[in-house]
């Protein structure tokens, strides 16, 4: 096992960030047009770096799964975006968005991230705004802010219900205008297959045209890697039904260290399963719990329809358990109570498995006009789904897999264990901990991505000597030829289950078993589970087609193959932590009032891990986390 | 429900393309339109043909990708509805449903429901932004917006370019979306400095992608799943005609 270093700047932590950036290398601009770097994935984190980079004179080749830059799954959020800008002048300030969000990760996170992470998300709404982002605003004209759970500050900017949409549009017109000023290519439908490491460093990408079937290759000084979570290793989940993890996990076997994969946010308001055949799940974001309320009946059994149930017999229990936060506690806190008296058979609707969150307080406290103002899309697309109306009838939601914690281990200049290979936004670890505090994510994929790259890339370019290099490599024919040969494999099965049949039984293994709360029996089981489902992946697949045009099957299945070895190093992961922190729930460890237990002796590291080779276990290697700032606590949202 | 479905297939832009027709039995009422298509799909590969291809990624309504034309309804018949959020409630039990992709000269067919629709990035990479690099804003409460502003800016912002308007007009004309963007952008004071500018270059940009003119019938706005109303054609052609009279090149 090594030590892992972080490159944590010397100095006071608000001064960390600042001393970086002097020592930092530079790169005059005449020069930077004699480098190239390509950026894969576009959304918040990926569009903003490759427009930001481009603007400063750099070369940038930016590929996307996507048949345009602007589809990306940061386009779904919804809720809002954190900024310490304090308009509201409730006391917020940098640092207390840094130690909220450093308390709401269940202090796993690295402290010097996540300060300059707070330290920054000032300028993205100054930036968003000058692009044209219509943030709501007051009749004063000035900007406004809700509450998000884990704080006691509005500090939450919004564009009514479709934040990131709004935020995204803004990066992305910001990245079409490099692609007229010919700063940036843009290469759409491409999906990255391998990184090309040569010398030891990332000099390049693999990637099949998602149209043409032909493996293409693109040689960089710089890879920067912006393809967000793994939530869909579930196969049920928030994400996008294209949201993989395959460029990261191919980047993983060839060198990078992948750090905490077993932290799972999953998200407590989302609408519930409603039958087999459904693809994916819906968020209703986490705003609306400023207005909802959350309730169970307090009988067993109680079937009478909602409204017909009198207020003595309800159990607001996020209020009752915890007065101070109470339907504002963090994620991982109300995921947790809804699953728990869903398991004490208190759950509600046909499955038993929904939760109440009920606006009528709202409604008669504000009106239906307000709420409709507020919240408007997102009743609309709860009726569309359930075809129940939301003004009328509490919504019945339960968690689901949201957002993935864990990701490529990264410095703190956003480098990965490959030099040369940069991973921003969800993509990387760093900086939310166990559990990441809502409308956080769309601040840490834009502040890596407008204002971290810029500086941390330019550092690379200008402190390392690198040899020319160009296709012809050997080590891009050996890539290419290794990426063609896997799909083959694929084609050539020709066994009968689907893609999505496979993909089903490891989603439930995964959830069963390294979902909302683990035990050591359940994990050992599902990691003698899925190495039999990667048989079955191997030899009983069925792939239509071939390899030569458009194929959405042979998509899906090389992501699949990536997923199953992913999800058996989250369970491994899992294992491995004998703590209960955040979304990482192990029941072995918990407080009497059933809150998770850390282990702050033993745990209060980063788990990253190395891929020793095929069909061999993976190394762990451990980065100590240190608090100079912040008092370990038990966290308490009482 | 049982169901027929008659369903546009097409090898490539070179391939002639013509419907097939399949029967479903037992769909659940509950399934989006996008599910029904999944559980098609597994039939058709399990019968050990190509499945059918279709553009499609968050399922919540905001990405865009979803893209074909129901029963001749760009998204199909649900107003403010793109197909993923389309639920086979909406449809009776032994219904004959025709599904075909957007069409329209400047979106060539890649195969089957998928179409190529990057002349909206060229629209967009022609002017549809505000020329601000990173790290140039002043402070967000520098420059108030009025309310009223700023909510009709974020009216036209809420296209989610999508094309179910070009889909929808019998010229194919792109007045819907491209109005939608010059509007956003113009009626901001960030985006007042460039705003002739933008107008002139973005139209341009689409009568040579080859989008058809607009004959203000609204069939786009009656399509559009985010409502985006003629008003904003109105306006960009407002912009359009203050462009061109102020133009010195």
């Amino acid at each position: 096992m090594t030590k892992l270093d972080a490159k944590i700047p010397s100095g006071e932590l608000s001064q960390k960030w600042s001393n970086r950036k002097f020592e930092n290398k530079l790169v005059n601009p005449a020069n930077r047009r004699k480098h190239k770097i390509i950026v894969v994935g576009t959304g918040l984190a990926g569009a903003s770096a490759a427009a930001s980079l481009g603007e400063m004179g750099y070369h940038v080749d930016a590929l996307t799964i996507h048949d345009s830059a602007r589809r990306a799954h940061s386009i779904a959020a919804q809720g809002g975006i954190n900024a310490a800008k304090n308009y509201k002048n409730d006391g917020d300030s940098v640092y207390r968005l840094f130690y909220d969000t450093v308390k709401g990760g269940d202090y796993r996170s690295r402290e010097a991230n996540v300060h300059r992470l707070a330290e920054l998300s000032g300028n993205i709404i100054d930036q968003c705004v000058a692009q044209g982002v219509p943030f709501a605003r007051d009749y004063g004209g000035l900007l406004d802010n809700r509450s998000f759970g884990g704080a006691q500050v509005s500090r939450t900017f919004y564009a009514r219900g479709q934040t990131g949409q709004q935020l995204l549009l803004g990066a992305y017109a910001a990245l079409m205008r490099q692609v007229e000023n010919k700063n940036v290519r843009m290469l759409p439908r491409r999906e990255m297959l391998d990184l090309v490491v040569i010398d030891g460093k990332a000099r390049g990408v693999v990637a099949r045209n998602l149209l043409t079937g032909e493996i293409e290759s693109y040689e960089a000084d710089a890879v920067l890697l912006c393809t967000g979570g793994y939530g869909n290793v579930f196969y049920l989940s928030t994400n996008a039904k294209n949201s993989n993890a395959t460029a990261a996990w191919r980047c993983h076997k060839r060198g990078a260290y992948f750090a905490n994969p077993c932290y799972t946010q999953i998200h407590p308001t989302c609408i519930p399963v409603s039958g087999d055949h459904q693809s994916k799940l819906t968020l209703m974001s986490e705003s609306l719990r400023n207005d909802g309320r959350v309730w169970v009946p307090k009988q067993k059994g109680d079937k009478r329809p909602a409204n017909e149930i009198p207020e003595q017999d309800r159990d607001y229990y996020l209020e009752r358990i915890y007065p101070s936060f109470g339907n504002l506690v963090p994620r991982d806190v109300a995921s947790r109570n809804a699953k728990k008296v869903c398991d004490e058979g208190l759950g509600v609707g046909e499955s038993g498995l929904a939760v109440y969150l009920d606006f009528s307080d709202a409604i008669k406290r504000d009106g239906e006009d307000t709420i409709r103002a507020k919240y408007g899309n997102l009743f609309q697309m709860y009726e569309k789904i359930t075809a129940e109306n939301p003004y009328k009838l509490p919504m019945r939601i339960f968690p689901a897999v949201h957002y993935t914690m864990g990701g490529l281990w990264v410095d703190y200049n956003l480098m990965s264990t490959i030099p040369g290979l940069f991973v921003l936004g969800e993509a990387n670890f760093s900086d939310h901990g166990a559990n990441r505090l809502g409308a956080s994510a769309l601040m840490q994929g834009l502040a890596d991505g407008y204002f971290v790259a810029p500086y941390s890339v330019g550092n690379y370019i200008g402190a390392t000597k690198m040899e020319k290099v160009d296709t012809n490599h050997e080590a891009f024919k050996t890539a290419a030829a290794e990426s063609i040969g896997l799909n083959d494999k694929m084609i050539a099965a020709k066994g009968s289950q689907t893609v999505d049949q496979i993909h089903r039984k490891l989603g439930k293994i995964m959830w069963d078993k390294c979902g909302m709360a683990r035990n050591k029996e359940g994990l050992e089981e599902a990691l003698r589970e899925i190495p039999k489902l990667k048989e079955e992946f191997k030899n009983d697949l069925a792939v239509p087609g071939d390899g030569s045009d458009i194929n959405q099957e042979l998509e899906k299945a090389w992501r699949l193959g990536d997923f199953l070895e992913l999800g058996e190093l989250m369970c491994r992961d899992a294992l491995n932590r004998e703590e209960s922190c955040g979304g990482h729930f192990r029941e072995e460890h918990q407080t009497p009032e059933n809150e998770a237990l850390r282990d702050d002796e033993n745990y209060c590291y980063v788990a990253a891990w190395e891929h020793k080779g095929e069909g061999q276990a993976q190394e762990l290697h451990k980065e100590e986390l240190k608090f100079e700032n912040v008092k370990l606590t038990q966290r308490s949202y009482k | 429900m049982n169901l027929t479905l008659k369903v546009w297939r097409q090898k490539s832009d070179k391939d002639k393309g013509r419907f097939v027709e399949y029967k479903l039995n037992d769909v659940s009422p509950d399934v989006s339109f996008l599910e029904m298509l999944d559980v098609l799909n597994q039939d058709i590969i399990h019968q050990g043909h190509d499945p059918i291809a279709f553009d499609h990624d968050c399922r919540e309504g905001i990405c865009g990708s979803c893209s074909m034309v129901i029963n001749g309804s760009a998204h199909g018949p649900d107003k403010a509805t793109t197909t993923c959020q389309l639920h086979m409630r909406r449809f009776k039990d032994g219904e004959v449903i025709h599904v075909e992709p957007f069409r329209a000269k400047a979106f060539p067919i890649h195969k089957d429901l998928m179409v190529d629709r990057s002349a909206f990035d060229r629209i967009q990479q022609a002017g549809g932004y505000v020329s601000v690099n990173t790290g140039n804003a002043p402070d967000a409460n520098a420059i108030p917006v009025s309310k009223e502003y700023s909510d009709m800016a974020f009216d036209a912002a809420a296209c989610i370019g999508c094309g179910a308007c070009v889909a929808s007009c019998k010229n194919a004309s792109a007045m819907l979306f491209v109005s939608a963007k010059v509007s956003h952008l113009s009626l901001l004071p960030q985006g007042a400095p460039e705003k002739h500018e933008r107008v002139l270059k973005m139209v341009a940009q689409m009568d040579k992608e080859g989008f058809g003119n607009c004959t203000v019938t609204g069939a786009c706005e009656a399509a559009c799943p985010k409502e985006i109303t003629l008003e904003n054609i109105a306006r960009m052609n407002r912009e359009f005609l203050g462009g061109f009279a102020v133009k010195r090149k």
